[in-house]
């Protein structure tokens, strides 16, 4: 991969298990569910680089990971030139000031204890990088700047709809000017008219304050949308990274193009003019994934090496990353 | 009148909460031909789930009722039926598929027990036919060594598996109308186009019409004939599929597909939002549910609630405003 200045995060051979235990006493490790087994890319400064796959794929755990808020069993996250793996304790945490998240449920990530003021306020105390006024009209600034009334500041989340409390994860995400943000489905819990006010709205926010953003979705087309670079992933791997048109446009693993030519399109006419490729079966076990090529128990065009041996995930194009052994087919 | 298999009048149906009472279907009409598949669309809270929850009397009742409207079906009026009745008609006339598969099956009984009732039930099968019924049945959807999973629990299916149990099931006493009701929003895309294609190939086996409910104007695209749109209680758009997404007339459609971004769009333009939030229907609205949110909108929309009217060959539309030239049609 290439070193350039442009780079804010380096994701090298990141590897997450989880172990899976036995005994109530003496717990002795029996299996490991592979979350994310070897997975590298980077993040340019200021680009939005979205990460799609299936439910299980291990696109959260990836973001988690990422923050340290999972450690990772191997590999190295690069932040900003410092390695978060071997940071930990004071030095970590300042790191965390960088680095924000906005999470999926907008019900079960706000406290309903709190008030919204509190909610948003609170990394600025924890941080100790305010005083108490400050954070006041912190506070009142950072509701402004998500398109909420500042006098909602005294209320309580249960007050706000769906759309509402993942501002105000958005707000509280933003208290710390952090340069980077992990997006876990920010989206997908809200109704189709609101998904549209919360994309463009991290896209303002976005250029007011050149973030850099690592969105990960399983809404293809959202995707899309926002990405500028886009990674798929499959049970623990990616599969393809590319910009969002190579990806979207000209799909070189058959992953990618089995997906993509099964999301609908909201319109009859196109809809009915495409090629579907309807994939058999459903994804394997993470606990006990397939040898070699982890898509090979459902490829239309795998042959016995794919079992034998792992695809190289290589630059196939100029900036065009495939995991597969016959990717250059499809070129 | 031609004649239609179901023909839906005026449906009313309320909550009475401690909060008020919440008008959740505001006079619905609708009617569906025999083999068709009606789409209808609408995001949460807008009675799209609750209309048909009504037809088939599975309203809790209280705090629901259903306060007006009449539904012909082989005619009878549903609303009207025994309990007796009703439940011959649910399942084997008219079934059902739910949006969450985890939950719609019973955890403690084998997937076969739980497949052979309604075959036992409504059609008089003895236990040794209905368990090959089952065998077959699942089959049919695409389930291998289908005998051999009879006697295996709801856990031991993946997700897209039990939607297919539960579409073996609903189609297991071979009913004139299927009901799905957002049936694969729990579901990834690849098994989504799965269970969308097995649906589409069994209308075309057995004929049946279908109603096929979802917040998704994707998925619907891609397998109604026909869609109606709801908002607020009400349908407030009614067209052929192709006429719909060609060319949308109700404010809230043209914003709803405005605000969709395509994966096969290639142009990167700002997303069209639709400012503030669905209503909560405490109050009948008195004009246009929509005009809160509406970019269109005229002084009368606060007033009146326009008329449910042919705008087109087909083409229903319940608006004042003529979204083309923006002025009062």
């Amino acid at each position: 991969m290439t070193t350039d200045n442009n780079v804010l995060l380096r994701v090298e051979g990141l590897v997450k298990h989880f172990p899976i235990t036995q005994g109530i006493i003496f717990q002795k490790q029996v299996a490991a569910v592979h979350a994310v087994d070897n997975v590298s890319f980077e993040i340019r400064k200021g680009e939005t680089l979205g990460l799609v796959g299936e439910s299980g794929c291990g696109k959260s755990t990836t973001g988690r990971t990422i923050l340290q808020l999972y450690r990772p069993t191997s590999g190295s996250v690069t932040f900003d030139g410092v390695d978060l793996v071997a940071t930990r304790g004071e030095e970590l945490r300042k790191m965390r000031r960088k680095m924000q998240m906005i999470f999926q449920d907008p019900y079960a990530s706000l406290n309903p204890r709190m008030t919204v003021g509190e909610i948003v306020g609170e990394p600025l105390t924890v941080h100790k990088v305010a005083n108490k006024k400050e954070v006041n009209e912190r506070v009142e600034h950072l509701l402004e700047l998500v398109g909420m009334n500042p006098a909602f500041a005294n209320r309580y989340p249960h007050e706000f709809s769906g759309g509402q409390r993942q501002r105000i994860g958005v707000a509280r995400a933003l208290s710390l000017q952090p340069s980077f943000i992990v997006c876990d489905e920010p989206i997908s819990a809200l109704d189709v008219s609101i998904q549209a006010q919360v994309v463009n709205l991290l896209e303002d926010l976005q250029g007011q304050f050149n973030l850099t953003y690592l969105f990960v979705a399983h809404d293809l087309s959202m995707v899309r949308h926002i990405s500028d670079r886009v990674a798929v992933m499959y049970l623990g791997v990616i599969v393809e990274l590319a910009t969002r048109n190579d990806v979207y446009n000209k799909p070189l693993h058959p992953y990618t193009q089995a997906l993509l030519s099964a999301v609908p399109i909201p319109d009859p006419v196109a809809d009915a003019k495409r090629e579907r490729v309807i994939l058999k079966g459903d994804v394997p076990s993470p606990v006990n994934p397939p040898s070699g090529c982890r898509f090979r128990t459902r490829c239309p065009i795998a042959e016995s090496v794919c079992a034998e041996t792992r695809p190289e995930f290589r630059e196939i194009q100029p900036d065009h990353f495939v995991a597969c052994h016959f990717a250059e087919r499809f070129v | 009148m031609p004649d239609f298999l179901l023909d839906v009048q005026g449906l009313e149906t309320q909550f009475k909460t401690s909060d008020g009472v919440v008008h959740a279907v505001n006079g619905v009409s609708f009617s569906l031909p025999e083999g068709e598949t009606l789409g209808v669309v609408g995001e949460s809270g807008c009675g799209k789930s609750v209309t048909m929850l009504s037809l088939l009397r599975l309203i809790p009742t209280p705090p629901g009722e259903v306060t007006a409207g009449q539904a012909i079906f082989n005619n009878q009026d549903l609303l009207k039926l025994s309990n007796e009745e009703i439940r011959y008609v649910r399942g084997a006339q008219i079934s059902m598929i739910f949006q969450d598969p985890m939950t719609s099956l019973n955890p403690v009984l084998t997937i076969g027990l739980q497949m052979e009732e309604p075959l036992m039930l409504h059609l008089g099968m003895t236990k040794k036919q209905a368990r090959a019924r089952a065998a077959e049945l699942l089959g049919m959807v695409g389930i291998p060594s289908a005998e051999d999973r009879l006697g295996d629990y709801p856990h031991q299916f993946s997700g897209g598996m039990r939607q297919r149990v539960m579409i073996a099931m609903a189609l297991s006493c071979s009913p004139q109308i299927l009901i799905a009701d957002e049936p694969t929003t729990a579901l990834d895309v690849t098994i989504q186009a799965q269970i969308v294609d097995l649906v589409k190939r069994l209308r075309d086996e057995l004929g049946m019409a279908i109603i096929w409910i979802t917040h998704d104007l994707g998925v619907v695209a891609g397998i109604a004939q026909r869609v109606v749109v709801m908002y607020g209680g009400l349908i407030i758009e009614e067209a052929t599929v192709n006429d719909l997404y060609a060319k949308p007339q109700h404010p809230y459609t043209v914003s709803l597909l405005g605000s969709l971004p395509r994966v096969d769009d290639t142009k990167h333009e700002r997303l069209f939002s639709i400012d503030g939030l669905p209503p909560v229907l405490y109050d009948k609205p008195k004009g246009c549910p929509f005009a809160p949110r509406c970019k269109w909108v005229l002084e009368r929309c606060w007033q009146e609630n326009p008329a449910f009217e042919e705008v087109e060959a087909g083409h229903r539309v319940a608006c004042w405003v003529d979204v083309k030239t923006g002025r009062e049609r």
